[in-house]
């Protein structure tokens, strides 16, 4: 049976830092008595991509996921789906968003996370797939089919370029593997939100706000809550719990919608807004 | 049964088709790659499959529901006439004439008595030519269990009787149109799916992938087609066993379940994929639907579409241990066209009045093509379902 070593899997626990430059900086705001925003935007995806990156950045997104389309996403509805899609038919490689990413890391000016699935870097080679992103300046990376039980190899790939390991949980996981996730993140833990797939839901789902505050009970690293966190308001209520809010389906469907870099720079602001009137 | 053939449905085979190592590996292939939200589920499902394999009331439920229920054992027919026109020995294991028309009954029985045992009320499964949702349909209305069904929409067009069979036995179909919408496709979605309704809710996936235990899982409750095979090849062949066992691979489950039974024999294990979808041909690792194991994809890692005239072959990954015997040389995997396919089909259907699925006609014209090779050698094939699924396709192809 597979079972998580809690001891092993806690081995790198990691309470003192230094932080790698994403977790340093989600720290930041924290320690200012703010709350995270982080943005996820699909690299690819329109001509405008890299722009919309830029302009997220300067409408107050704290860090940014760029997700390296993937054939397969399981773990994604249907607007993430179709953003996939959509930047494979138009083209979009890994190599190509790296290298966009690269040159215009001075314009991004925030930490960035790569968020894609675990084939593209096994694909690559784990070690090649993590100095690419060190290359790149990515800071952080976010693999949602590679659980606390296999992540081993790669995390040992990513902390030997330098790339934070971004980890997820779930709902349904004991306090035990909350514990053994947090120990093994880096940059932030990824609670996520709900049993489901990415996508907007018309309410923030009780476990996003449950799961926070079970993480924030056994962690000092920043808990950020994504999925199911689909408008400004839901990303201020789960804020009361959560250092920060992912927000990813809303995004996308704005670039899908072709609203361009300012259209989707406007959402994010929105969001900025609701959760710092509420958290100011 | 003869001393040799081991338990039924259970036993492992000394080196090779025992139990996985400790993280659901077959050597290098195979673990749990699935979100954090689908790990208590998987870990669930290894925990009850481990002790329901090990309670003898639940093998005795099954074992009387393969007998009563899907008809078993599944009789070993001598092929007189094809053997003549081949030059060899044929010997054919009939999945066909099991209730629902195919070996996929096996898993499914194992698998829905499995789901009551843990409690669970809705069956949520993928389907490809329609034979394990049809199967799986099946099971959930025997039990008493919702349904739901996913399949590309591709093949909901060219296995259009099967989708009909599955509404009829009261499931839910749904189409999975997104990427290739076929196999693959259905996949995604029935995890999808299964993600958000665990508690309630069983994945029956329908081949020997998935993340662990499922390769393991599916593979045991497919065992009964070798364990069967064995007694009966001994039987027929003076206590001694084939020369040659082979079987089509889609995912690979009839012919993990066929291989269990020879794998410590001196038997060749043959496993036939399709020129269009042959993972393990192509050897090329990745990591897709929960495990490791070969895959076809790009440059990059993207999965490809696979090509093939068998919508139940159309899968561009296969079962992590399939990875496993073809990386220690223990069963070799071949390809064959769909043209050799078609010529199969035919050739079955007129000489022996058999008429195959398309996917188990995979092994057929695999041993057409081999028979110089071949000649003189006893073959036993796993005929792993019947043609009817397929003759509305072949009607257009044949005229
Ligand atoms: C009759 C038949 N044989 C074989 C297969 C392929 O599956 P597997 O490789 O798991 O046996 C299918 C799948 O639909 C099938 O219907």
């Amino acid at each position: 049976m597979i079972a998580a070593n809690p001891a092993t899997a806690g081995s790198g626990a990691d309470t003192s830092g230094p932080w790698g430059r994403l977790e340093q900086a989600l720290r930041d705001r924290r320690g200012a008595g703010r709350k995270c925003l982080v943005p996820y935007l699909t690299g690819g995806l329109g001509n405008d991509w890299l722009q919309t990156v830029s302009a997220v950045a300067a409408a107050g997104a704290d860090a940014i996921e760029i997700g390296i389309p993937f054939s397969d996403p399981v773990m994604d509805g249907t607007v993430i789906q179709q953003a996939n899609d959509r930047a494979l038919a138009e083209g979009a490689t890994p190599q190509s968003i790296l290298a966009a990413v690269r040159g215009a890391a001075a314009d991004i000016g925030v930490p960035t996370a790569v968020m894609t699935y675990v084939n593209i870097a096994h694909h690559m080679g784990y070690e090649r797939f993590a100095a690419s992103l060190a290359d790149a300046t990515v800071n952080g990376c976010i693999l949602p089919d590679l659980p606390l039980e296999e992540v081993g190899e790669w995390s040992g790939c990513a902390a030997a370029a330098g790339v934070e390991t971004v980890l997820l949980a779930a709902p349904t996981a004991s306090d035990e593997r909350l514990r053994s996730i947090c120990a093994r993140a880096r940059g932030f833990v990824y609670g996520v939100g709900l049993m489901g797939i990415t996508g907007v839901r018309s309410e923030l789902a009780a476990s996003a706000t449950a799961t926070a505050a079970r993480l924030k009970a056994v962690t000092d690293r920043p808990v950020l809550v994504g999925v199911g966190v689909g408008t400004p308001a839901q990303a201020a209520e789960v804020c009361e719990t959560a250092d920060g809010a992912v927000v990813g389906s809303a995004i996308v469907t704005r670039m899908l919608d072709g609203g361009g870099p300012e259209g989707v720079a406007e959402l994010v602001s929105e969001f900025r807004t609701a959760i710092d009137a509420a958290h100011g | 049964m003869t001393a040799a053939s081991g338990d039924e449905t259970g036993g492992s085979a000394a080196g090779y088709m025992g139990e996985p190592g400790a993280d659901g590996r077959f050597g290098e292939f195979g673990g749990m790659f699935v979100p954090e939200t689908l790990v208590p589920a998987c870990q669930e499902l290894d925990r009850a499959f481990r002790s329901a394999w090990g309670d003898p009331a639940f093998r005795g439920e099954l074992d009387r529901l393969l007998h009563s229920y899907a008809g078993r054992p599944s009789p070993i027919t001598e092929c007189e006439n094809l053997s003549q026109e081949l030059g060899l020995r044929l010997l054919l294991k009939r999945e066909d004439l099991n209730h629902t028309g195919s070996h996929k009954i096996n898993n499914v029985l194992g698998q829905a008595l499995l789901a009551q045992r843990m409690g669970k009320t809705s069956l949520v499964a993928e389907t490809g030519a329609g034979q394990h949702g049809v199967a799986t349909a099946t099971a959930a209305a025997l039990f008493g269990m919702d349904c739901v069904v996913y399949m590309g929409t591709v093949d909901i067009a060219r296995q259009e009787l099967n989708v009909f069979r599955m509404r009829l036995l009261g499931a839910e179909v749904r189409a999975a149109e997104s990427g290739s919408r076929t196999l693959k496709d259905a996949v995604n979605e029935a995890m999808r799916h299964w993600v958000a309704v665990a508690d309630t809710t069983h994945y029956c996936l329908g081949s020997v992938m998935g993340p662990h235990p499922y390769p393991w899982m599916v593979r045991e409750f497919q065992r009964i087609i070798g364990a069967e095979a064995r007694r009966q090849c001994a039987e027929i062949l003076d206590g001694s066993v084939p020369d040659v066992v082979v079987a089509a691979v889609g995912g690979g489950s009839n012919a993990a379940g066929i291989f269990a039974g020879f794998a410590d024999t001196s038997a060749r294990l043959v496993g036939v994929e399709p020129a269009g979808g042959a993972a393990v041909g192509r050897a090329v690792p990745g990591i897709v639907h929960g495990s490791r194991s070969y895959l076809m994809q790009d440059e990059w890692g993207q999965v490809l579409e696979a090509q093939s005239i068998s919508a139940g072959l159309d899968y561009p990954g296969v079962g992590p241990e399939h990875s496993h015997l073809a990386v220690t040389g223990r069963a070799v995997y071949e390809q064959v066209t769909d043209a050799e396919v078609i010529e199969a089909f035919s050739l079955l259907s007129r000489t022996e009045g058999i008429i195959p699925a398309l996917e188990c006609a995979h092994a057929l014209a695999w041993v057409s093509r081999s028979r110089a090779e071949l000649a003189g050698l006893t073959v036993l094939l796993n005929l792993s379902g019947r043609g009817d699924k397929d003759v509305d396709q072949m009607m257009g192809i044949l005229g």
